[in-house]
């Protein structure tokens, strides 16, 4: 069938610059290049091209730019290009459109109509230079009380498992499988380096991993991929997957030609067999049974973790979340409408779910009404960008958040959306050998490190010259918030002032 | 429904911003003394505040209603006090009603009515609940309910004194001269705004506890949201007001001591914690993971009292002035040391304790004199 679609990219190649090289045609994963022999000329065939900016970056005379292909269809505001498009694809293969990454349409982005105090006379800024200035935080279930006896120091009350992070960011649960070996040591490794957590996403844990383990969060979904005592043991928190921002209520499928003999040995399933993950954990159809699950972890791992439950944002995502708590999470995880994915309905990712701002808002605010708030830590996800997203998701009362686009990101991910073709140039989400050895894990682990340490300068910059000197005051503290451009209902869900009251 | 902007500052801000002096003054040997030395002491720091707010708290004041819960509240209406007497009747057994004897005072201009009430709770009246959570929650009941009304303090054989104008204007107003009283605090305040309203002024008063504060809490919206979790509602919005709550939680309904709250106000740093010996870590991490939404950040410097003790403490990098003096057995806390020096120029002893460092006098471990190493050898009794 002659396709309907046109290029999305134009490709450019200065012949001024380029010397036959061939480094495109190596580097880019979409066959957008070739090598004219006869000719000798490289040549290229941009209706194949993603946009992921492979070539550009590695050409070595910078011959190449890739440009958006204008499409100059009649205006139409109803009728826009993705639309037509994305009709026609279907028309073409009679299937569901599929897509990588998360949610790119333009609902409102709250942290963008948020804005952050600062001190003026009133009370001192505190120089981070120059003062202590503390990011520390524990997960985990806090008791309402702390009981003593008289001899000091006579501590009684003994805590639930506590997780020490020494900066609020996390990174958000990527499965192995959907990104490759490479990945995951280079999150694992800037996890330790920072002293954060990184989460193994629901394809198992490599054994060459296990020595990060006091830094993993491992994962618990409805596929159970690689789940082993051992898996369970060397984890710091368990983390059960109910759902993911970018895809609520739909289960996951790496395809077969994904499952190499390294994916098959982690996931414990054959090699090039299609990895299905039910849309519900089949053994969890209401709250009392998510509390038999986090209690058959918790008695598996004898008491010793955290036991974490991830949710995607959805409608009355406040009432499950006090329902999570109460059967027995000791953190729950938030996924927003921006949650990215490897692969998921393009349907659901662009139309379901709700604003992460909105969901933090009214979760919190409702754990607190029922004082129970202190008994789970809140963790967020889903399109947090740099360190001002994670000042105000604290402030709106998250005791800290995932990173998972912004981390990929730092590993070089220019967000083509390709992530469902196992096709990544840039080596992040895909198996196969030739593209995933792009991906150095000691250069990886490196970009990660120093994103996270960028990012706790900033927020210690941020913390300071609002006076505070712990995170702990700005967790919840929503007075150190205003808006802007937001209506009265939005204001009062997100429990915020309007800038200048 | 109350019109809370009455209660609240009319501007309805979430919090007033202040700066302040303050003066804490105990005879730890449980000896009552006039007021008219923190005056004196509190009158040489008017400067730090600007006439919009000052107060007093007197501990050991009603020895001849020694067991009753006096009630001093004030009216801005004859309707909210027929209403609250009204109240009073139904809810309490009431012993004895006075107008608190003022004097006109030319600095203070229209002042609401102060009446004090000496009360007892009848066991069927408070059905099954402590005495003391009955009473705070008939005081919430009349600040949050009762137009036009409001309770200055709640204690027992204590009482606040407070007002609008310079504190040495308020203790004139009041006749705090013909007063005695075993521990003393005093406040004067420097709004940025301008509540104009007397129930804003400091002490703040639950119960017999009080609370004068200078500072600006920056954690504010966070140790407000976690008291409500526990039922405390800040009428008022201000700083202090939450740390009166906070002291309540801890010390009356969490029964932990003052050294321990401290630590919970104004904790170590984790790094400083990690350098304890180990059952030590294990309290203090405990404390900060439990507590944390308490921890009271940026620039204070307050003087807690109740019964019996008198605390004061800075922030944990004491962004605002502290200064203990002891004479004897007299312990003072103030912001400024020549405010001591002025009343007790002969001090045994006067020091700056360190941040977030706990002072405590107390009626159950008096001060008693010390033998202090000098320069040059030798011994001094101070
Ligand atoms: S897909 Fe990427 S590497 Fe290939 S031509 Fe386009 S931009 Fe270059
Ligand atoms: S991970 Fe790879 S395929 Fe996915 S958006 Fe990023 S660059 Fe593209």
């Amino acid at each position: 069938m002659k396709t309907y679609l046109p290029p999305k990219f134009i490709v450019e190649r200065d012949p001024e610059r380029c010397i036959q090289c061939q480094v495109c045609v190596n580097q880019c994963a979409f066959d957008t290049h070739y090598y004219d022999a006869e000719d000798d000329e490289v040549r290229s065939r941009p209706d194949s091209c993603v946009g992921c900016h492979r070539c550009v970056l590695f050409c070595p005379t910078q011959a190449l730019t890739i440009r958006r292909n204008p499409l100059d269809y009649r205006e139409n505001y109803n009728w826009r290009p993705e639309v037509i498009e994305d009709i026609i694809k279907q028309a073409e293969t009679g299937g569901v459109l599929l897509t990588g990454m998360g949610n790119d349409k333009g609902y409102r982005i709250y942290w963008d109509h948020l804005v952050l105090n600062a001190s003026q006379v009133t009370n001192p800024s505190i120089d981070p230079l120059r003062e202590p200035m503390e990011l520390a935080t524990y997960l985990g279930r806090k008791p309402d009380r702390v009981e003593i006896d008289r001899d000091y120091p006579g501590l009684k009350t003994e805590l639930a498992p506590q997780v020490r992070i020494e900066v609020p960011v996390m990174f958000a649960a990527m499965s192995y499988g959907a990104v490759s070996i490479n990945v995951h040591e280079s999150l694992a490794r800037a996890a330790t380096e920072a002293g954060t957590l990184w989460n193994t996403g629901e394809g198992g844990l490599h054994p060459k991993l296990y020595e990060y383990g006091n830094n993993t969060i491992v994962q618990v979904a409805s596929g159970r991929f690689g789940v082993h005592p051992k898996y369970l043991d060397v984890s710091r928190v368990v983390e059960i997957k109910i759902g993911q921002g970018a895809k609520p209520g739909i289960g996951g499928h790496l395809p077969g030609e994904k499952v190499s003999a390294e994916v098959s040995m982690t996931r414990m399933i054959p090699t090039g067999t299609d990895a299905l993950s039910p849309a519900p954990q089949h053994d969890i159809y209401s709250i009392e049974d998510l509390a038999q699950l986090v209690y058959a972890l918790k008695e598996a791992t004898n008491y010793t973790k955290p036991i974490s439950v991830k949710i995607a944002a959805v409608h009355n995502s406040a009432a499950i979340a006090s329902g999570m708590v109460r059967a027995g999470a000791d953190i729950i995880v938030l996924d927003g409408l921006r949650g990215a994915t490897g692969a998921a309905p393009k349907i659901i990712r662009d139309n379901v779910g709700i604003p992460i701002e909105m969901a933090l808002a009214s979760v919190d605010t409702r754990l607190r009404q029922e004082g129970i708030r202190n008994q789970a830590s809140v963790v967020i996800s889903g399109g947090i960008r740099n360190s001002g997203d994670v000042a105000k998701a604290i402030a709106l009362g998250a005791d800290a958040v995932y990173i998972g686009t912004a981390a990929l990101i730092a590993l070089g991910c220019t967000l083509c959306q390709q992530c469902h073709t196992g096709k990544c140039a840039w080596g992040i989400c895909t198996t196969d050998l030739a593209l995933t050895k792009r991906l150095n894990p000691d250069i990886g682990a490196r970009r990660l490190a120093n994103l996270l340490r960028s990012w706790s300068l900033e927020l210690k910059d941020i913390l300071g010259g609002m006076g505070i000197n712990a995170l702990e005051s700005l967790r919840g503290n929503r007075l150190h918030l205003r808006g802007v451009g937001l209506n009265e209902t939005e204001l009062e869900i997100l429990g915020v002032r309007m800038a200048g009251s | 429904m109350k019109d809370l902007s009455k209660v609240n500052n009319p501007y309805g801000d979430d919090k007033v911003i202040d700066a302040c002096s303050i003066f804490g003054m105990m005879d730890t040997a449980g000896r009552r003394f006039p007021g008219k030395d923190i005056v004196r002491a509190i009158a040489n720091m008017h400067i730090r505040g600007n006439g919009l707010g000052g107060g007093f708290a007197v501990y050991g004041l009603y020895p001849q209603y020694a067991d009753q819960y006096a009630f001093h509240i004030m009216y801005l209406s004859r309707e909210g006090k027929s209403e609250v007497e009204a109240f009073i009747k139904q809810r309490f057994r009431l012993l004895h009603a006075e107008e608190v004897p003022t004097q006109p005072t030319p600095a203070i201009v229209n002042p609401p009515l102060v009446w004090r009430y000496f009360l007892e709770v009848e066991p069927q009246q408070c059905d099954g609940q402590s005495q003391d959570n009955y009473v705070v929650d008939r005081v919430m009941e009349v600040n949050t309910k009762i137009e036009d009304a409001f309770v200055f303090s709640s204690g027992k054989d204590m009482a606040v004194f407070k007002g609008v104008g310079y504190p040495e204007e308020i203790a004139e107003y009041f006749r705090l001269e013909q007063y005695e009283g075993y521990l003393w605090t005093a406040h004067g305040r420097f709004p940025t705004n301008t509540p104009g309203w007397w129930g804003g002024a400091h002490p703040f008063n639950i119960l017999d506890w009080t609370v004068v504060h200078n500072g600006e809490i920056s954690s504010y919206g966070i140790n407000r949201r976690y008291l409500e979790q526990f039922g405390y509602h800040c009428a008022m919005h201000t700083d202090t007001e939450v740390i009166a709550y906070a002291i309540d939680l801890l010390m009356r309904r969490h029964s932990l001591p003052i050294e321990i709250v401290a630590k919970i106000l104004a904790p170590s740093f984790w790094s400083a914690i990690e350098r304890r010996p180990p059952a030590e870590q294990e309290l203090l991490r405990t404390l900060r993971q439990v507590y944390g939404s308490l921890l009271l950040n940026g620039p204070f410097t307050i003087i807690i009292a109740h019964h019996g003790e008198m605390i004061g403490f800075t922030d944990r990098i004491r962004l605002r002035p502290l200064t203990v003096g002891v004479k004897g057995p007299v312990l003072y806390l103030s912001s400024e040391e020549s405010a001591i020096r002025l009343v007790c120029p002969d001090l045994d002893r006067a020091w700056i304790p360190t941040g977030g460092e706990p002072i405590v006098g107390s009626l159950e471990r008096p001060l008693v004199p010390q033998e202090v190493e000098v320069a040059g050898g030798g011994n001094i009794r101070c």
